[in-house]
């Protein structure tokens, strides 16, 4: 009788306090400083991968593999300046400066780009020699900070990419914190060697769409109206950015979704504001297509582009390029495995390292330390690059050919179906095995 | 003196003229009329000439200056020498928001008064106003100086870095991290020099310097409210 056992339940862990959530707690009351961190949003958010190609079928026929061609060029910046960026794929890198990345880091983006045929973008702290020597085409990002800012630089670049916002952040600025700040990057930034250096989330001198025109006005006089002018805005309002940045005379729209990385911000920021790649390209195309101007001004989209999957899925929706940054950095060796035992030495593992911010990088990429810094070889870290920047195009133009596809910027939203319901109505195309999607015309939906 | 009348030689063919300037340049002097408050005139100028606008300028007027002189025969519109690198502007009249804003280098000097902002996030660029300056000037001031013989406004050099403020009037109120400080013979001599390369009558002793207070250098949580 007595010996009959009074079931317990097993524990049982709260969907709500997960083990990360309850990480984050004790982290905050034990430190009281918010997270920062580097990288993108890590949260599961409707992606590409909820996307599909249908490929071929009695009523569209495939292009044969190697023989039949598949373009891939792009040109950039062909409405207003004289000398438009033509690159050979559509896959460009993305801006990311120098301070958060060594410079042999950035010289292996630009040596992997120019060998891939593509360009790649200075970042926040200005143009260094290794990128622009090593880059065939540069792209000059002109941030609030204005660190390191020049017209000398500026006359040297490609292409002038004036940055509203990041899709990891947007409406914040940066911060580079005390621990980065090496002689040659405070050098650079004009600042004492060792502080914090903010970066602002505004522009100082001008604010609002009217003025935007303005300042794009007077970036043309000073390069004489020879290079491209991007504006970078964060996947916010992707509908109305992309109307002003067009309004105000960009020649192209650098669109950057929530997955996107950046160098460090508060985790919150990452993890909160903004929209998923995928729901912002729809958007941003309509508001192209509303002014006549889809084609004519390019745009580039970012954020969580990882294969050429991600590519053609991109150009179906109506982009004509794209940049990655993370995925870059990945490529170059960052949170490669081979350092697991440093990763967990820093408390944390190969593929989860994101604390860029400190300096302390194994692989040596995102890092000022000049011993770190020994460890990556930027030549062969460019040779990695052009693989992997080669090995996305060749995914591309697999998929295009299968759709019949003869330019990867013939391929169209109706060559996709979606694999759920969100996806289908952030992408406006059918879920899949219907031929319809929420929001479709007409449906009273 | 070449003279260009802006209203008839468009923006594009006067900034291009003024940007064919080499350094060696026989063709120093050049006064440009009919401004009607036209935004972006000369500015990337890289040449050591002298630019008169005759009239009020729109927005970014000597933008990014190198070596150049431009002197504004009028009032200068938002923005006017921001990123200035070397030579010096002259405003006789007011300057509107964001004077001098992320300047590295040179001299701009206002002979009336700055609005608001006034060398913002400066990086080394001098600014010497005649009057009054408006509220957040020198906002994330790096380093140069901004000297001001009237009042300033409201949060004066908030977050600022090194940059020095020389105010010989009141300051309405001062922005985070930002405080008075003392006047040491190096810093009378930093401002007579300024005073006298701007040409502006005035006695260094009646200035009082601001800086960083240095408190927000690194973060420290204790001063999350003033971030
Ligand atoms: C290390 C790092 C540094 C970055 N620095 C900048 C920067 O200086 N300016 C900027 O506009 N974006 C910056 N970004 C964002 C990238 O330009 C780009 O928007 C983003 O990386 C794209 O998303 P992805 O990382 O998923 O490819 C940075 C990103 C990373 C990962």
């Amino acid at each position: 009788m007595t010996d009959a056992k009074i079931p317990t339940t097993t524990p049982r862990q709260s969907a709500t306090f997960t083990a990360d959530v309850n990480s984050d707690i004790r982290r905050a009351a034990a430190t009281g400083i918010y997270d920062i961190r580097g990288g993108g949003a890590k949260r599961k958010v409707p992606s590409f991968d909820d996307l599909l190609f249908m490929g071929a079928s009695i009523s569209r026929y495939p292009l044969e593999g190697y023989r039949e061609k598949c373009e891939t060029n792009v040109t950039i910046g062909g409405l207003h300046a004289e000398n438009p960026i033509e690159l050979d794929i559509p896959i460009t890198i993305a801006g990311m400066s120098f301070g958060a990345l060594s410079g042999p880091a950035k010289e292996a983006l630009g040596r992997g780009a120019s060998a891939a045929g593509t360009s790649t973008t200075t970042g926040d702290g200005g143009m260094t020699p290794e990128e622009r020597g090593h880059s065939n085409k540069l792209v000059y990002q002109y941030l609030p900070s204005r660190y390191g800012m020049n017209p000398d630089d500026l006359r040297k670049a490609d292409a002038i990419e004036i940055v509203v916002g990041q899709g990891a952040k947007p409406g914040g600025g940066g911060m580079l914190l005390g621990q980065k700040i090496s002689d040659r990057v405070a050098h650079m930034r004009n600042l004492p060697k060792g502080i914090d250096q903010r970066s602002a989330c505004r522009h100082p001198d001008w604010t609002g769409p009217d003025d935007l025109e303005i300042k794009i006005l007077e970036l043309r006089e000073i390069t004489g109206w020879k290079v491209p002018i991007y504006v970078k805005v964060a996947g916010a309002r992707p509908y109305f950015d992309t109307t002003l940045a067009i309004k105000a005379g960009a020649d192209a729209v650098v669109l950057d979704g929530m997955q996107g990385g950046t160098a460090a911000t508060q985790d919150v920021f990452i993890e909160h504001v903004g929209q998923p790649t995928l729901a912002i390209v729809r958007p941003a195309v309509q508001a192209l297509q509303d002014l006549g101007m889809h084609r004519k001004v390019q745009l580039i989209l970012s954020g969580g582009i990882r294969s050429g999957a991600d590519v053609a899925k991109a150009m179906a929706l109506g982009a004509d390029a794209v940049a990655i940054g993370t995925a870059a950095l990945i490529a170059l060796g960052d949170n490669d495995p081979k350092y697991e035992a440093e990763y967990n030495e820093l408390g944390t593992t190969a593929g989860a390292y994101d604390d860029w911010h400190e300096g302390r990088d194994p692989a040596g990429i995102t890092t000022q330390d000049p011993e770190l810094m020994k460890r990556f070889d930027p030549i062969e870290g460019g040779r990695r690059l052009k693989n992997y920047l080669k090995v996305m195009t060749l995914e591309a133009q697999t998929i295009a050919r299968a759709c019949g596809k003869n330019h990867l910027h013939n391929l169209e939203p109706e060559d996709l179906v979606a694999l759920t319901m969100e996806a289908a109505a952030m992408a406006r195309v059918p879920l899949a095995g219907t031929d319809w999607y929420p929001g479709k015309p007409g449906t009273g939906f | 003196m070449q003279t260009i009348d802006l209203t008839e030689v468009g923006l594009r063919e006067t900034n291009k003229m003024l940007h064919a300037q080499a350094a060696d340049t026989n063709q120093t002097v050049w006064e440009i009329t009919n401004a009607r408050g036209a935004h972006a005139i000369a500015c990337g100028l890289d040449a050591p000439i002298e630019v008169t606008v005759k009239g009020s300028t729109g927005y970014y007027c000597g933008g990014m200056n190198q070596q150049a002189t431009v002197n504004i025969d009028g009032s200068a519109g938002p923005g006017t020498g921001e990123n200035i690198m070397s030579g010096k502007i002259v405003i006789e009249g007011d300057a509107s928001q964001y004077l001098g804003a992320t300047g590295h280098g040179g001299l701009i000097v206002v002979k009336g008064n700055a609005s608001s902002r006034c060398g913002i996030s400066m990086k080394g660029v001098n600014i010497v106003v005649q009057g009054n300056i408006g509220h957040m000037s020198a906002f994330m001031g790096q380093s140069g100086n901004l000297v001001v013989c009237g009042d300033a406004g409201d949060a004066l050099g908030d977050s600022c870095y090194e940059a020095r403020f020389f105010v010989r009037g009141t300051v309405k109120s001062l922005g985070a991290d930002c405080e008075k400080k003392e006047m040491r013979p190096e810093h009378i001599e930093i401002l007579t020099n300024l005073l006298k390369e701007a040409e502006i009558d005035a006695d260094p002793a009646d200035f009082t310097r601001y800086g960083s207070a240095r408190n927000l250098y690194n973060f420290d949580v204790d001063n999350a409210a003033a971030y």
